[in-house]
């Protein structure tokens, strides 16, 4: 009975399957297209989890992704850390360095971007292009005269290198972010807070910054990616272990060993990566919108 | 009132309109003693013999001509930087522009592939990532397993003079994400009668990519090439990490040098040379890109 009702349908629509079939083939090779980029893609990470559990002998002989042998020990010697010190040491150097640095970087990025949209004042185009042209200074012309400059305030190998710029809003990406951000707000918002009497100040913190939360919310995850995963800066300011984000730490992790264990650096390593995925994956979405308008300019 | 007879004393700007610098004052201070001052500064150490705790000794133009003239390493460093940043924009660029072009369609799930796809461009700059790309391409790393298994002569990935620079670029290419996302929103913005109307005429796929998509989405993919060019121009942790500017220096980017002749020796003048080398190259390239930019990035609101 099924059959011959499938049949009669079949016959009925055969111009419509016809076409239905080119598409659900064509939908089938997209989802096989879709898989097979994500595995090149996706494989040095799922190696790189699977080798944190090999011995050396499995890293270097063998092209299967799962270990034969077990070697979740390779975990509690990465913890250990080097030169007396173990990760959760690291980690909350790292914590000590990134979140001060993110939330000053808001602040100061917000108030900055506030002045540029909500008033009108002499110079205000020049000021602006400076803004955005330095986004385009690299940041090696200014590294040496700043190394000196931190080195006359003894601040090397503090953390000071880190926050003071955030401070003082040095990365233009983030008031720039900002700023197209607040274009979008409509005027008559402040307008009517200034009617009734709030300041300017009072405008941008009960009126301005409840709406700029998912905005403020990109940039902050921005500047922690940012911040956790800079190398360079880091080896510059930052001489003793004890001081050490996770960064320098994972250097050390190799360069103290004479015959190195890759599963215990791939180990290190994973550590390492583990907090940002689970950032990106709790906070996509903020991520994604602020990469998709960082890039627009109106 | 007041307000009146402020509006006629200056007729642009309100006394509220001044209250602007005390927001501004931040990015004041912070340009004009940690961009401004730098900047200048590094330029006068150019011209010096400088040292951590030695006084500036004026030079003139030596520590320039001893890179162009004396120094083995900077032609070397200068081109490996320029080649760097020749094969990762464009690889990268493309990758993303292709993959972007792919996921812009009514598939279901788009959202996750877009997620999964971005994930490798959260490591950038990552030394973690950079050790596992070097463990990965050793000469018995899992690559060459691979290739062995297969019947395949090994490459030396890391240790070939012509190879190491290009293993290296394609951890840069790897992380395409960042462009991707920008580029799919681009193309999520081509408004669809562009592409109805050009059904209509009878435009065959190419035609529509050439005609409405590229220059639809060229002020997206402008700023996604100047971006990634100002930033790999610069690149310093990943062929620091993987080969340290080896085999034979084929992967000693500018950044490293400057790394060396700054951190290492403390040669704080020679360095500043180096910065403004890289300085001038990006501003060269930068330059480059917004005159070639009139003949390909089309604004929508230009007249």
């Amino acid at each position: 009975m099924i059959k011959e009702r499938v049949m009669i349908i079949k016959k009925e629509n055969n111009g419509i399957m016809k076409d239905k079939d080119v598409k659900d083939k064509a939908r089938v090779i997209d989802y096989v297209l879709i898989i097979i980029i994500g595995a090149v893609l996706l494989y040095p990470i799922i190696w790189m989890f699977f080798a944190s559990f090999k011995d050396n002998s499995e890293i270097f002989g063998s092209v299967s992704l799962l270990p034969t042998t077990w070697h979740p020990e390779n975990y509690i010697n990465a913890w250990k850390g080097s030169a007396g010190y173990t990760y959760s040491k690291f980690f909350i150097n790292t914590l000590i360095l990134v979140l001060p640095t993110t939330l000053l970087t808001l602040a100061s990025s917000t108030l900055v971007a506030y002045g540029f949209v909500r008033f009108n004042f002499p110079y205000k185009k020049l000021m602006f292009t400076l803004l955005l042209a330095m986004m385009m200074l690299p940041s090696t012309v200014v590294i040496i005269p700043r190394y000196m400059l931190y080195n006359q305030f003894h601040w090397v190998d503090t953390y000071m290198p880190f926050y003071a710029p955030a401070t003082l809003c040095c990365n233009s990406f983030f008031p720039y972010m900002l700023i197209q951000f607040l274009r979008g707000v409509p005027r008559d918002l402040d307008e009517s807070a200034y009617i009734d009497g709030c300041s300017t100040f009072q405008t941008l913190t009960k009126i301005l910054l409840p709406l700029m939360k998912p905005a403020l919310f990109s940039a902050g995850l921005f500047q922690f990616l940012w911040t956790y995963n800079d190398y360079f800066n880091s080896l510059i300011f930052i001489n003793s272990v004890k001081k050490y984000p996770i960064s320098l730490a994972v250097r050390l992790s190799l360069d103290s060993e004479s015959v190195v264990q890759w599963g215990k650096i791939m180990a290190v390593a994973f550590i390492a990566v583990v907090p940002l995925m689970i950032l990106f994956f709790a906070c996509q979405k903020y991520f994604v919108e602020g990469i998709a308008t960082s890039g627009m300019k109106n | 009132m007041t307000i009146q007879k402020t509006a006629i004393q200056e007729p642009h700007y309100s006394k509220r309109d001044y209250k602007a610098f005390w927001y501004l004052l931040p990015w004041i201070i912070g340009f004009i003693v940690l961009q401004l001052y730098p900047f200048i500064m590094s330029f006068v150490y150019s011209f010096c013999d400088y040292t951590v705790g030695s006084n500036l000794n004026f030079i003139g133009l030596d520590n320039y001509k001893e890179l162009f003239t004396h120094d083995r390493e900077f032609w070397n460093s200068l081109k490996v930087t320029v080649l760097f940043a020749l094969y990762t924009v464009p690889g990268k660029v493309i990758l993303a522009l292709l993959v972007a072009m792919f996921l812009n369609r009514n598939i279901k799930g788009i959202n996750l592939v877009r997620t999964l796809y971005y994930i490798p461009s959260l490591f950038g700059g990552s030394v973690a990532i950079a050790l596992l790309w070097r463990l990965m391409f050793m000469n018995n790393g899992v690559f060459n397993t691979m290739m062995t298994k297969l019947g395949l002569p090994n490459i030396s990935f890391l240790g070939d003079t012509k190879m190491a620079l290009p293993t290296i670029c394609l951890l840069e290419i790897w992380q395409f994400g960042s462009s991707m996302v920008m580029l799919l929103a681009a193309l999520k913005n081509v408004p669809k009668e562009l592409y109805e109307a050009a059904d209509v005429d009878g435009g065959g796929k190419w035609a529509k990519f050439w005609h409405i998509t590229l220059p639809q989405i060229s002020p997206i993919l402008f700023f996604a090439i100047l971006n990634q060019m100002i930033q790999e121009l610069q690149n310093f942790t990943s062929p620091y990490t993987i080969t340290g500017g080896g085999p034979l220096k084929s992967t000693n980017v500018l950044g490293i040098m400057l790394y060396k002749q700054g951190f290492g020796y403390f040669k704080m003048g020679y360095a500043s040379a180096i910065s403004w080398i890289e300085f001038v190259l990006i501003l060269a390239f930068t330059l480059f890109l917004f005159g070639t930019s009139k003949f390909w990035v089309h604004y929508a609101d230009e007249t």
